[in-house]
């Protein structure tokens, strides 16, 4: 019955409600998921592509003083392997990004503790001034609250400063589940959702572009990962109005290893059917976001493929350097080939794209 | 649905059997959930929401090994760092370990060695089964059955009964690897025959032994050499019965010598699990090896017409050598939760199939 209400709703083209949403996570069987997402993705990339970006992580610094507990990455300032690198470090690696043909830098720190916002405008400028091929889409929510605070800035202030020199876009890291429930346990330094909603609405309104993030597999409800998938969906209606909106949404899994909730939750994480599962509503439930992003950094090269027919249809980065997953015990790495093969064995055309997802070449 | 899934499907509620050409379509198509939704169906009229796991231990016994296969990066030749043998003493004591840890099978298998006699393997199966009575023994692939006939000159038929008036309880389904000549000159030129490998097989089965599967996939086979192999084990399963489960192993690529193959990805893992279901109609059993295959596409696979996900295993040490990134171990605490978040009923069974405990309420947990 409801599976049918769904099905005349997708045909429809009508969004679905967080009870049919709630149906689809826990009750639905899982093929008849995946077939139900997969058919949403071909509506929506009839031409079958699956799109990549070449692009670095950059974490500029692992000093946070949020000390989330899902993290294995943070320091505190005077821990001896706290870091912050210098303009010359992040150059040379954006350099390295160039020769790779990179077109996307993904600079995300710690919630560094004093770091003021001159650091990061200088930064953007000389970067925007170097590697005018590269675009800056860095600092999630929490480091942008951070930084704005610590300047006495309101959040407008900030994000216009620090567009007007150099930064295009926004990541969606720290949504991790957009309930301050969770939030409370996982997370109780971090910002609350609103926070995290407030910057993502003020970045649209200045026309950027901002990416959607969930991190599931730790200690939420199913329910409450419906309600983060509804208020990504109402953020993003929010925005439709003005320039910018999410380009993307990325759901990826806890990793417990070397965190502080690896002791409470016995190492467990989300399975691979959890995390198809979550996909494949994504793409259900976010009607108004064009690319869901399949995860080959926390899943591995083998589910991120079967995501693509679980309605995914965006492989995320080549990630040139990537430390946060790493420091949580996960180390799947991926070459610009190994991504090209994995989208066209399973009957898909590769593309590389930009950060707004224009096609930059066809494989 | 696709054409050739409603055609298969039509021919199976017919209670025909479906041709080696239809099996062929099923790997061509693109048809992933037809091809998934059938094979579920099939496997729960066999098996119902069941899957099975064993509480195991595998013991590699030696990595020396007079055949040097190229999809392996497990063998050692003579003389190289790195080769090993465990002598009785380090063998019993993994024994008594596993058999400490509740295990109630030992999986071992190893290379070829070159020097050590018949009469060790004896000695080994003696002694194992002395100190520990109420393990199941599986050991020795028809390779090392076949290469134990030949240093002591014996029939292969005496060093089967041999091995199980010592102990022997049943083997594993190593070794077949793609059974068609082409293909086994590329990657095994040094290894028997298919033919050989379904005689001796044959012959394990006749001795009174039960005996499983494999067919390792993904490097220089093509899709018509993997039907040809399922055909054969059909064909051998109809005349003696004697094959319990059919394990697809998906081959791992790294430290190995065959140019450019790179695996199978994680689509192909799925479809051949599920055709293995669908094309094998006299087999009960359609196991994931999360060793090879990882296990998140394992637990993935059980919606895809597998119903057992092997066992605990601890301390494997073939597909780690080749780069599986899956961990070394998995204790039944986890086995269980990977079964039901599939939602499935989580049965623990012996080496033989047979029931050991449903773990249906998970408040009985131990």
């Amino acid at each position: 019955m409801v599976l049918q209400t769904i099905k005349d709703k997708l045909a429809a083209r009508q969004s679905l409600c967080r009870e049919e949403a709630l149906f689809l996570l826990t009750q639905t069987d899982f093929l008849q998921l995946g077939q139900l997402a997969d058919e949403q993705r071909q509506l929506r990339h009839p031409g079958g592509q699956v799109s990549f970006v070449v692009d670095r992580n950059v974490n500029y610094s692992n000093v946070c003083c949020c000390k989330c507990r899902f993290c294995a990455f943070y320091c505190d300032e005077e821990d001896e392997a706290a870091y912050l690198l210098s303009y010359d470090e992040i150059f040379a690696k954006v350099q390295e990004l160039v020769e790779h043909g990179g077109t996307q830098l993904l600079m995300q720190g710690g919630v560094h503790p004093s770091l003021k916002i001159e650091w990061f405008e200088e930064l953007f400028r000389q970067l925007s001034k170097r590697f005018p091929t590269v675009q800056i889409h860095s600092l999630s929510p929490a480091e942008i609250i951070q930084i704005a605070q610590l300047c006495d800035l309101s959040v407008e202030e900030c994000l216009t400063r620090l567009q007007a020199a150099g930064l295009k876009s926004i990541p969606g890291g720290g949504a991790e589940v957009l309930v301050d429930e969770v939030r409370q346990t996982i997370s109780p330094n971090k910002i609350g959702w609103r926070q995290w909603a407030d910057v993502m609405e003020i970045a649209h309104g200045l026309g950027m572009t901002t990416t959607a993030t969930l991190m599931f597999g730790s200690c939420e409800t199913p329910d409450q990962i419906v309600e983060h998938l509804f208020r990504v969906r109402e953020i993003q209606q929010n925005s439709q109005h003005k320039g910018g909106g999410f380009s993307a949404f990325i759901s990826w899994t806890f990793q417990p290893s070397n965190t502080e909730l690896e002791g409470e939750f016995g190492g467990e994480t989300a399975t691979g059917s959890d995390y198809l599962r979550v996909v494949a509503l994504s793409r259900l439930v976010l009607d108004n976001i064009d690319n869901i992003q399949a995860s080959w950094v926390t899943q591995g090269a083998k589910i991120a493929q079967v995501a693509l027919r679980f309605g995914a249809n965006d492989l995320g980065g080549t990630m040139l350097e990537e430390n946060v997953v790493a420091a949580a015990g996960v180390s799947f790495r991926m070459t610009q080939q190994q991504l090209i093969d994995l989208a066209h064995d399973a009957g898909f055309t590769p593309v590389r794209r930009t950060t707004e997802y224009g096609v930059l070449e066809v494989y | 649905m696709s054409d050739v899934i409603s055609r298969v499907r039509k021919k199976i509620a017919d209670g025909q059997r479906i041709g080696d050409d239809d099996a062929l379509q099923l790997f061509e198509s693109d048809d992933l959930f037809g091809i998934g939704q059938l094979a579920a169906d099939i496997n729960r009229q066999k098996n119902g929401d069941k899957v099975l796991f064993n509480v195991n231990r595998h013991i590699n016994y030696t990595n020396f090994c007079v055949n040097q296969c190229l999809f392996c990066a497990f063998c050692h030749q003579a003389g190289d760092s790195g080769g090993y043998t465990y002598n009785l003493s380090e063998i019993l004591n993994k024994a008594a370990e596993a058999s400490a840890a509740g295990a109630t099978e030992l999986h071992m298998v190893g290379g070829l060695h070159p020097d050590l006699p018949f009469e060790f393997y004896l000695r080994m199966m003696a002694t194992i089964k002395a100190n520990n009575p109420h393990l199941k023994i599986k050991a020795f692939t028809a390779v090392e059955i076949d290469y134990f006939s030949q240093i002591s000159k014996l029939p292969v038929e005496e060093v089967i009964s041999e091995l199980k008036r010592l102990g022997l309880d049943s083997t594993p389904g190593g070794g077949a690897e793609i059974l068609c000549a082409e293909v086994r000159n590329q990657i095994c030129p040094e290894k028997i025959s298919g033919e050989r490998w379904l005689e001796v097989t044959q012959k394990i089965h006749e001795g009174g032994l039960k005996s499983n599967a494999t067919m390792l996939f993904g490097h220089v086979e093509g899709y018509a050499d993997r039907v040809d192999h399922m055909a054969k084990l059909r064909a051998l399963q109809d005349k003696t019965g004697g094959f319990q489960s059919f394990i697809p192993l998906a081959f791992q690529p790294a430290n190995t010598r065959i140019p450019n193959a790179k695996g199978p990805d994680g689509i192909d893992c799925l479809k051949t699990l599920a055709i293995g279901r669908i094309y094998l109609d006299n087999f009960q059993h359609i196991k994931a090896y999360w060793v090879m295959l990882g296990l998140k596409i394992a637990q993935v696979a059980l919606s895809f017409g597998v119903n057992d996900l092997d066992g605990t295993v601890v301390e494997e040490k073939i597909g780690h050598d080749a780069g599986a990134d899956s961990p070394q171990a998995l204790d039944k605490h986890e086995i269980l939760r990977q079964i039901r978040n599939a939602g499935k009923i989580p049965v623990e069974r012996d080496t033989l199939y047979r029931q050991v405990r449903i773990y249906d309420h998970v408040e009985d947990d131990d």
